[in-house]
């Protein structure tokens, strides 16, 4: 048997399983708990965020904390992250997985909103200040359309990586399509491993295009410059 | 009227930008400020709405003291226009000339209606109302940026160098357009620029800075040629100061000759080295030699009393004949200005 005729019949094996669409640990109960933690983290994470970096992008204030949040990113280990929270909170709720994901995920889309707003042409903010805009105005009606790109960037980076980061939560005792995959190695159940992995990277993906849908839905065409001049 | 009363702009880190600047911009007209890089036009200009404050002193606007006022209602009432128009890139063309009425809430059909006005009234086709800025050529974007500013019909304008990114071409229509709706709008203008031909040509009164500052000389255009206060103006209003007075002398008074011209086909002689040979409505064909008499020499024109004495040396200048050929509104000819004419004129320039 080749390598990839083996996948294919993992494959067939996992999905062809009557077990494994119903019940408690069927499929769709999965993607259901996976889309509950990582949603439920990114909504917050944006929910601090981006208002954070808004505030620091507009005014120059604070900006440090955007630099510390960005490093602190780069030096925290995710699954470290995870079981400390673990351990110390225990897995009676949800909390212990959701916290260390928002940690994980505030800090591109503050770095990014923060840069986004920031990086607005000086002569773009002046010329509204000019026009008469009051602050507030000018961030909600000139900045925030105008680095909106950047802060959905922020957002998918964010998005992608809590979904990969919800199938380590699996560790934990924890619910998500990373059940599968680590259940999987444990019980050398290779067709749950490779169709649990399967159904993660279908997850992303599906992630990816609501996130540039959204951005086309969004992000003014002038802003874009998708059109051509007619 | 905008009046600077004594004002003077110290930035935080010392520097003087402007030094106790004293005048007035009177209610209707242009005026200029022009001066070296770093004088202080721009910090100056933008005292008035506020988007910088002076440090001492009181700029007035018919009477009252900017100072006092709430700076994004005062901006509202104030014209701004910057070089490079600044236009907000997320929004059609028809929304970003609408900024101010929309913040004044106005009715949004209204807004966009008088938004669809002012775009013809700076000479720009309508159908790029529904055009992203990024659709548009730089002149373009600076006429909707001219627009923009014009849209809440607010007495006061301000245009800090809105020309000078484009090329020069482009300017001289900017420029004309300028003057076409000014002679309509009748707006207070404070108009920045470092270039002195555009301070002449556009200013009922130019201010020259100085670098720290300090006001030099204000003039109306004419006098400034012809009086320069030091010799600092002197200087900066360059070598071709002279050229540049003849744009404020009329050809009113030129003396033409007018038997110099012929009709087309014309086969006789003439004592005359040159002959101006026209058509059958008038218009001028060339200049006919008696020493090649089968082929017409190239020649410049001018409006004889609308344009000035420089527009007559030019077309003095473009032909062999050395002669000036005047023309009516309609491109008639109505007489040869000859070098004897134009040798008066300039004598005469140069008393008075
Ligand atoms: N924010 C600031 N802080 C400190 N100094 C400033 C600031 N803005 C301007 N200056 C200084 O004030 C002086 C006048 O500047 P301003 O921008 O008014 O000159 P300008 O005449 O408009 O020059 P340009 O023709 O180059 O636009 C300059 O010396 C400039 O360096
Ligand atoms: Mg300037």
């Amino acid at each position: 048997m080749t390598w990839l005729s083996s996948f294919v019949s993992w494959l067939g094996e996992f999905f062809g399983s009557g077990e494994n669409w119903s019940g408690p640990g069927s499929i769709p109960v999965r993607l259901l708990e996976h889309l509950e933690f990582s949603g439920l983290a990114l909504l917050l994470a944006v929910l601090i965020a981006v208002p954070l970096g808004l505030a620091i992008g507009h005014t120059g204030r604070g900006e440090l904390l955007v630099v510390v949040s960005a490093n602190l990113a780069r030096a925290l280990p995710t699954l470290g992250l995870l079981v400390m929270f673990v351990l110390l909170l225990g897995t009676a709720s949800i909390w212990p997985v959701i916290i260390p994901l928002v940690l994980l995920s505030v800090p591109p889309i503050l770095v990014n909103t923060f840069e986004g707003i920031k990086g607005v042409d000086p002569e773009l903010r002046d010329a509204a200040y000019g026009m008469g805009l009051r602050g507030p105005q000018v961030l909600g009606r000139v900045l925030v359309p105008v680095a909106l790109p950047l802060i959905l960037l922020g957002c998918r980076l964010s998005a992608i990586q809590v979904v990969a980061t919800t199938t380590v939560a699996a560790y934990t005792g924890l619910g998500g399509l990373g059940r599968y995959v680590i259940d999987g190695f444990a019980t050398k159940d290779y067709a749950s491993v490779v169709g649990g992995s399967v159904l993660i990277v279908l997850f992303a993906l599906v992630v990816q295009v609501l996130f540039a849908l959204a951005q086309r839905v969004t992000v003014s065409p002038g802003v874009s410059q998708r059109l051509k001049v007619r | 009227m905008i009046t600077f009363e004594s004002v003077t702009k110290r930035y935080p880190d010392g520097t003087v930008a402007v030094d106790r600047l004293t005048l007035e911009a009177p209610t209707g007209r242009i005026t200029v400020f022009v001066g070296p890089s770093g004088c202080g036009k721009t910090t100056s200009l933008r005292m008035i709405n506020r988007m910088i404050d002076a440090t001492e002193g009181r700029i007035l606007l018919d009477g009252v003291p900017v100072q006092g006022i709430d700076p994004p209602t005062l901006r509202r009432g104030i014209g701004y226009v910057i070089q490079q128009a600044g236009l907000f890139p997320h929004r059609k063309i028809v929304d970003n000339i609408a900024t101010v009425p929309y913040l004044l809430g106005w009715d949004r059909k209204k807004a966009r209606a008088t938004a669809m006005e002012l775009l013809e009234r700076v000479g720009l086709d309508p159908a790029l109302a529904g055009r992203y800025p990024f659709q548009l050529s730089g002149g373009q974007q600076q006429r909707v940026g001219v627009a923009r500013a014009l849209a809440a019909d607010p007495p006061v304008l301000l245009m800090d160098e809105p020309f000078s990114a484009v090329d020069p071409i482009v300017r001289t229509n900017l420029q004309d357009e300028l003057l076409r709706l000014q002679s309509e709008l009748n707006k207070t203008i404070v108009f920045v620029t470092h270039d002195i031909d555009e301070a002449i040509k556009l200013g009922d009164q130019v201010a020259v800075l100085q670098v720290g500052g300090r006001l030099a000389q204000l003039a109306d255009p004419k006098t400034l040629l012809s009086e320069p206060a030091d010799d600092f103006v002197r200087e900066f209003l360059g070598q071709d100061r002279g050229i540049r007075r003849l744009r404020f002398i009329s050809t009113a008074g030129l003396r033409l000759r007018t038997d110099l011209t012929v009709a087309e086909g014309f086969d006789g002689s003439s004592p005359e080295r040159w002959l101006l040979v026209v058509d059958g409505d008038g218009r001028p064909l060339g200049w006919r030699s008696s020493d090649r008499p089968e082929e017409l020499e190239p020649f410049g024109t001018f409006v004889h009393g609308t344009d000035s004495m420089r527009a007559a040396l030019d077309a003095a200048l473009l032909s062999p004949s050395g002669c000036a050929v005047a023309v009516d509104e309609r491109g008639r000819a109505v007489g040869v200005a000859t070098r004897q004419a134009l040798d008066e004129a300039l004598a005469e320039a140069a008393d008075g």
